[in-house]
């Protein structure tokens, strides 16, 4: 299992240095940063004074070390945008997505996963026409789109939450409900046709043979089974959490990494972006990482190699 | 089951799933139909220049004047006209964008499959490493550096997802090259190429197909996703996501604004879902 591990740190370790010298390379080379972010009437000086400022006039060589060592001590540059250092810029808005995603992640497996059990152990049951409806409709409404009902339905209609912002506790609950809604309709479709597919094995049909009461084989031969292609997919819905906070975050002006990114974007300000797509690689690196030595630990397959 | 397909066996059992179908079904292909004929015909039958602005008539409510039956915005003007170029607008980026996924997708899976070794292993890494990264960030880091433009942007979309065309296809050639048929074709001397293309292609349609049906949407999506946060179609161009985005600011005075972009988005997307689903399950049971 160490060697297992071993190889899985050495590959997330590549994809993270390709990924700084690619989104490095292609960010430098595509466009003059110094055009983009100085009036189009700004002097040749101008220009000029502010590609010696940034480092924009040396050989992309030289940037891409300077670049990568001031990374390494935390140094990721000022915003050409406000002028602030672009650490603390990103910083600030880390623990706002994490509150936003974690809590969201665990409200959304902690609906989805009985609701999946439910919806395989009682079959046509209501719980499960509602899992599997759900599950439809998640895959077809947009989630800024969802964002936006809760904000007319609970903000401008019932005038019962705030609609913007994240000054007080009652500002999460709609985009953490946005975020969970959706998860926990993947995450319960997705249990649940594990659950059934694990239900319909010989091993299942010979535990109830032995006349082991339901409970019990849901409990301690269905599940277990079940959980090792489960692990994988709440790994992907934690990887897809940022993609969402792309969106939703906009929609409620909550102020993390995924309005910032935005934000960012539009603007032109490349200092931030390519360190906020570091960091999303680090997050999904890291992700799959776990998903991987998880899988490893709970896979008596790999765990006995 | 690896018998020679001809055309007419081909295009008999293509039909087949759309006959005796449920009424749930069918509403969705008729859904479907009207989002296509909008495709071809939104400017004909639009009732104003989608443009036109009536500074007179703001914030119309609908269903109320025949004039402007889904009301009007901040500037006049009429919904049902943007509404209208917005699906088309939408509607075009996502056949577009969905056909230039799917040709790069199967071309990759295709080229991987045939050759196996380290070009299998590089398009496969590079496929992984796509699906590990949600797309919409990588989406947003390439509009960050070129600007937005309408056509990187079509290809932009047409980009998302390939790797799943690309690993379905790869899966289905390596699976049909055992099958008699392929092997037979090959042996009497038949070119691959025409192999692939005229004798395994027939047979791999079907799960491609659902995989377009699957994509369909989410290229719609992702459309309306970028185009909400400003960074997909510009104005004066318009398409259902920025219609939103652009509904959002008068939210609590003109929920029309919000409400009628958002149900073409979910209607259009859910109805191809559900067609898309019960295709895969009338393909399985064939298969079966």
């Amino acid at each position: 299992m160490g060697a297992f591990i071993l190889s899985r740190l050495f590959r997330a370790l590549v994809v993270l240095v390709s990924t700084v010298t690619v989104v490095f390379i292609v960010l430098r080379i595509s466009g003059d940063a110094a055009q983009q972010m100085l009036p189009d009437t700004a002097s040749p000086e101008a220009l000029t004074a502010f590609r010696a400022k940034w480092g924009l006039d040396r050989s992309i060589f030289e940037q891409y070390l300077i670049y990568v060592s001031n990374a390494l001590q935390g140094d990721f540059g000022t915003s050409y945008a406000d002028g602030r250092e672009v650490f603390v810029i990103v910083s600030e808005r880390i623990p706002k997505t994490l509150l936003l995603t974690v809590s969201a992640f665990i409200l959304s497996i902690a609906l989805g996963i009985p609701a999946g059990i439910l919806a395989a152990v009682r079959r046509e049951s209501p719980v499960d026409k509602g899992v599997m409806a759900g599950a439809v409709l998640g895959y077809s409404v947009p989630n800024f789109l969802l964002g936006l009902v809760f904000v007319f339905v609970f903000a401008v209609w019932l005038r019962i939450l705030p609609s913007s912002g994240s000054s007080t506790w009652s500002h999460m609950i709609l985009p953490v409900a946005t975020f969970a809604l959706f998860n926990a309709a993947g995450i319960a479709r997705f249990m649940r046709s594990t659950l059934i597919d694990v239900l319909g094995q010989p091993y299942i049909s010979a535990a109830r043979a032995d006349g082991i009461p339901n409970w019990e084989i849901i409990l301690f031969h269905a599940l277990p089974n079940a959980a090792i292609p489960m692990i994988t997919t709440l790994g992907f819905t934690a990887g897809g959490l940022l993609g969402g906070a792309v969106l939703i975050e906009p929609v409620f002006a909550w102020p993390g990494l995924g309005s910032g990114f935005v934000a960012a974007t539009s603007s032109g300000d490349l200092a931030v972006v390519q360190a906020m797509i570091l960091l999303f690689t680090a997050f999904m690196v890291t992700i799959n990482l776990t998903v991987d030595v998880l899988y490893a630990v709970l896979n008596p397959k790999i765990r006995m190699q | 089951m690896a018998t020679a397909v001809t055309s007419r066996l081909s295009k008999r059992s293509f039909w087949a799933p759309f006959q005796r179908m449920p009424t749930s079904i069918g509403l969705c292909c008729a859904w479907i139909s009207v989002v296509i004929f909008v495709g071809i015909a939104a400017r004909w039958v639009a009732p104003y220049e989608y443009l036109h602005q009536d500074p007179l008539a703001r914030f119309s409510k609908p269903f109320i004047s025949a004039a402007h039956m889904l009301g009007t915005d901040y500037l006049g003007r009429d919904v049902v006209s943007n509404l209208l170029v917005a699906t088309q607008t939408t509607l075009m980026i996502a056949i577009i964008g969905s056909l230039i996924c799917a040709i790069i997708g199967t071309s990759l899976g295709l080229l991987a499959a045939h050759f196996g070794g380290w070009v299998d292993n590089a398009i496969m890494g590079f496929s992984d490493a796509m699906a590990s990264i949600p797309f919409i960030i990588v989406a947003l880091g390439v509009l960050a550096i070129f600007g937005s433009s309408p056509l990187l942007f079509v290809f932009l979309v047409g980009f998302a997802n390939w790797e799943r065309y690309a690993r379905l296809t790869r899966g289905l050639v390596l699976s049909a090259k055992e099958e008699g048929y392929a092997e037979a074709a090959r042996i009497v001397g038949v070119p691959p190429m025409r192999i692939y293309l005229r004798h395994m292609l027939p047979n791999i349609a079907g799960p491609l197909i659902v995989q377009f049906t699957v994509n369909f949407p989410e290229i719609i999506l992702l459309e309306s996703g970028l185009s909400f946060l400003g960074l997909g179609i510009q104005p004066p161009a318009t398409s259902l996501g920025l219609m939103v985005a652009d509904g959002r600011s008068y939210l609590a005075i003109a929920w029309w604004l919000v409400a009628f972009p958002g149900a073409v988005i979910v209607l259009t997307t859910l109805s191809i879902s559900l067609l898309g689903d019960y295709l895969r399950d009338r393909f399985d049971a064939r298969l079966r």
